[in-house]
């Protein structure tokens, strides 16, 4: 039996600051941005309650900086934004990536691009989240669409960002964010929490940061503390000094991608909703994903066979799991906010890629059930 | 129950969002209801015209925004203007009857009370406007149970302003028992 202290009736951004508080958050840094400042609100309430640090920086490249800094001293560390902000963290980030440090980034979307639409809902920054960022690399965005997922997911993501060291974006939407529902908080040690893995290497003793063990982790030893080592943004060696060696930049960049690109299995995660006997397969994410669920729910009271796909991890993309559920289908929708973002993945992913069709709606309103009817019955040969 | 898809208008200030959120909490929390509720926002913080949807049902609500009130509150004559027209039919149309003069006629229980006038001349504080509308509206409709909305209120409002919340909603539920809907 619950008790009712864990139950919450809150938005989606404090859904979000929970989820950071249950898997051992200890610092942010942020600036405020329609519509992730209640993340940052929140958790100015919050975190010095379990005695962590709550910044409010300059601007966001500063927060960026700030959570990086944190994270190698030995913190696990968040910060919010939208869009305008996603995009002044785009250097660090790629920082973070390069001298792989854990960090969660959590982009609320609003519409874009520049300052756009900031209190409408828009899901334009997916391919941002994954190429926002200059050069090769992998990255790890995970999505969800209400807001017991949006708990895990946050939990989540900062399970992987110290798993892979890497960053990790959450990319929720304005709808979820700001919308209200019922949240339990899960008693501790029901989901899994992964906590920093640190060097054994004892003070005094020569540290590699950039030695991994054999199973492809590098532990790490928090910076100024016992250890001296060097972190820096240029192809590096395993003492972490630069170095332009052919071999060494090729490793290390294979590296980079391999260690997310090489466990797909592991970091995707999606929901099915009547999938199994599905003719027609919604594929969504975010709070579109309620719609194209509502819709099915509805369809398959009048008997049409729709199943809808969840996806909650949009990169790295799991091609090959979207290849297998879609393999049969009659034809594949994908809906969400912008001008086809995921539809572009799924097409390369799928055997057929003339039966996949774009639901979209791009004018600050959260796609309705209705948006996508009409597309379903003009695909049926049914007429709208 | 049926779903229950309601819209609550007015400007901003009035509490309206503040009651929303009450209301769909109480339904949540204490009567173990699926419940949303979800706010258009613009880029102004006074004045225009607020809007806050709420839906409550027993099973799970996916599509979070409301497009056809069952049930319509509106608090200002802007807000008449604008969302009058979306309501189901035979629906219920509540509003202030200081604020709101019914021009047309929408095929929907208009229902015109008193409340602000009420909540002044009882109270003598325009704040607890919004808690005596709630109480109007579940006298009307009888959509959740009084008591779930004063566990929320006890949660969440100081102690000092509880009789005032208090006194706010039963005077809402006199004036709402008396109409039929």
């Amino acid at each position: 039996m619950k008790n009712k202290n864990n139950i919450r009736f809150v938005q989606g951004n404090e859904a979000c600051v929970e989820g950071a508080i249950y898997a051992g958050i200890d610092f942010f840094a942020g600036y405020p941005i329609t519509p992730s400042t209640e993340i940052m609100e929140h958790l100015a309430t919050r975190l010095p309650q379990k005695g962590g640090k709550f910044i409010q920086m300059e601007d966001e490249i500063a927060s960026m900086g700030a959570i990086i800094g944190a994270s190698l001293t030995g913190n696990k560390v968040m910060t919010a934004t939208s869009g305008p902000g996603f995009s002044l963290k785009q250097e660090a980030l790629g920082y973070a990536c390069m001298a792989e440090i854990p960090c969660v980034i959590a982009n609320v979307q609003r519409g874009g691009p520049s300052t756009g639409n900031p209190t409408h809902v828009s899901q334009g920054d997916v391919n941002q989240a994954r190429w926002g960022t200059h050069g090769d690399h992998a990255i790890i965005a995970l999505t969800a669409s209400n807001h017991q997922d949006v708990f895990k997911i946050t939990v989540d993501a900062f399970n992987m960002a110290e798993t892979y060291r890497t960053p990790v974006v959450l990319l929720l939407d304005e709808v979820i964010g700001h919308m209200r529902e019922k949240l339990v908080i899960p008693e501790p040690g029901e989901i899994p929490v992964v906590e920093r893995l640190r060097t054994s290497v004892k003070k005094g003793i020569d540290y590699h940061p950039y030695l991994p063990r054999e199973d492809g982790r590098l532990p790490m030893s928090d910076f100024g503390a016992e250890h001296r080592y060097n972190v820096t943004g240029l192809f590096h060696d395993m003492w972490g000094f630069p170095n332009n060696n052919p071999e060494v930049v090729s490793e290390l960049l294979r590296h980079l991608v391999d260690k997310i690109e090489n466990n797909v299995h592991e970091i995707s995660m999606h929901k099915e909703y009547w999938m199994d006997d599905a003719e027609y397969i919604l594929i969504s994410y975010g709070s579109s994903a309620r719609s194209a669920i509502h819709l099915a729910r509805n369809r398959r009271s009048r008997g049409v066979k729709l199943g809808v796909l969840e996806l909650q991890t949009l990169w790295p993309f799991p091609t090959e799991m979207v290849k297998e559920k879609c393999a049969g289908a009659k034809a594949v929708i994908v809906v969400e906010m912008n001008m086809g973002q995921v539809v572009t993945q799924v097409k390369n992913a799928v055997d057929n890629p003339q039966t996949v069709f774009l639901a979209n709606r791009i004018d600050g309103q959260l796609i309705s059930p209705t948006d996508i009817k009409s597309l379903l019955r003009m695909i049926q040969g049914k007429g709208v | 129950m049926e779903r229950s898809r309601l819209v609550f208008s007015g400007s901003g200030g009035q509490g309206v969002i503040t009651a929303a959120i009450i209301l769909a909490k109480a339904a949540a929390i204490f009567e173990n209801k699926s419940a949303i509720q979800s706010q258009s926002y613009g880029a102004a913080a006074r004045g225009g015209s607020t809007r806050s949807d709420i839906i409550i049902d027993d099973s799970e609500i996916y599509f979070p925004k409301v497009i056809q009130p069952n049930i319509l509150v509106c608090l200002t004559q802007e807000s008449y203007n604008k969302f009058s027209a979306i309501i189901r039919p035979g629906g219920l149309l509540l509003v202030d009857s200081k604020y709101v003069t019914i021009e047309k006629k929408v095929d929907a229980k208009h229902i015109a009370l008193p409340m602000y006038d009420t909540v002044i001349k009882k109270i003598g504080k325009p704040i607890v406007f919004n808690i005596c509308m709630l109480g109007a509206l579940i006298g009307v409709s009888g959509l959740i149970k009084p008591a779930s909305i004063l566990k929320v209120l006890e949660t969440t409002i100081p102690e000092d302003f509880m009789e005032m919340n208090k006194k706010a909603l039963s005077l809402g539920l006199e004036m709402g028992k008396k109409e039929k809907y």
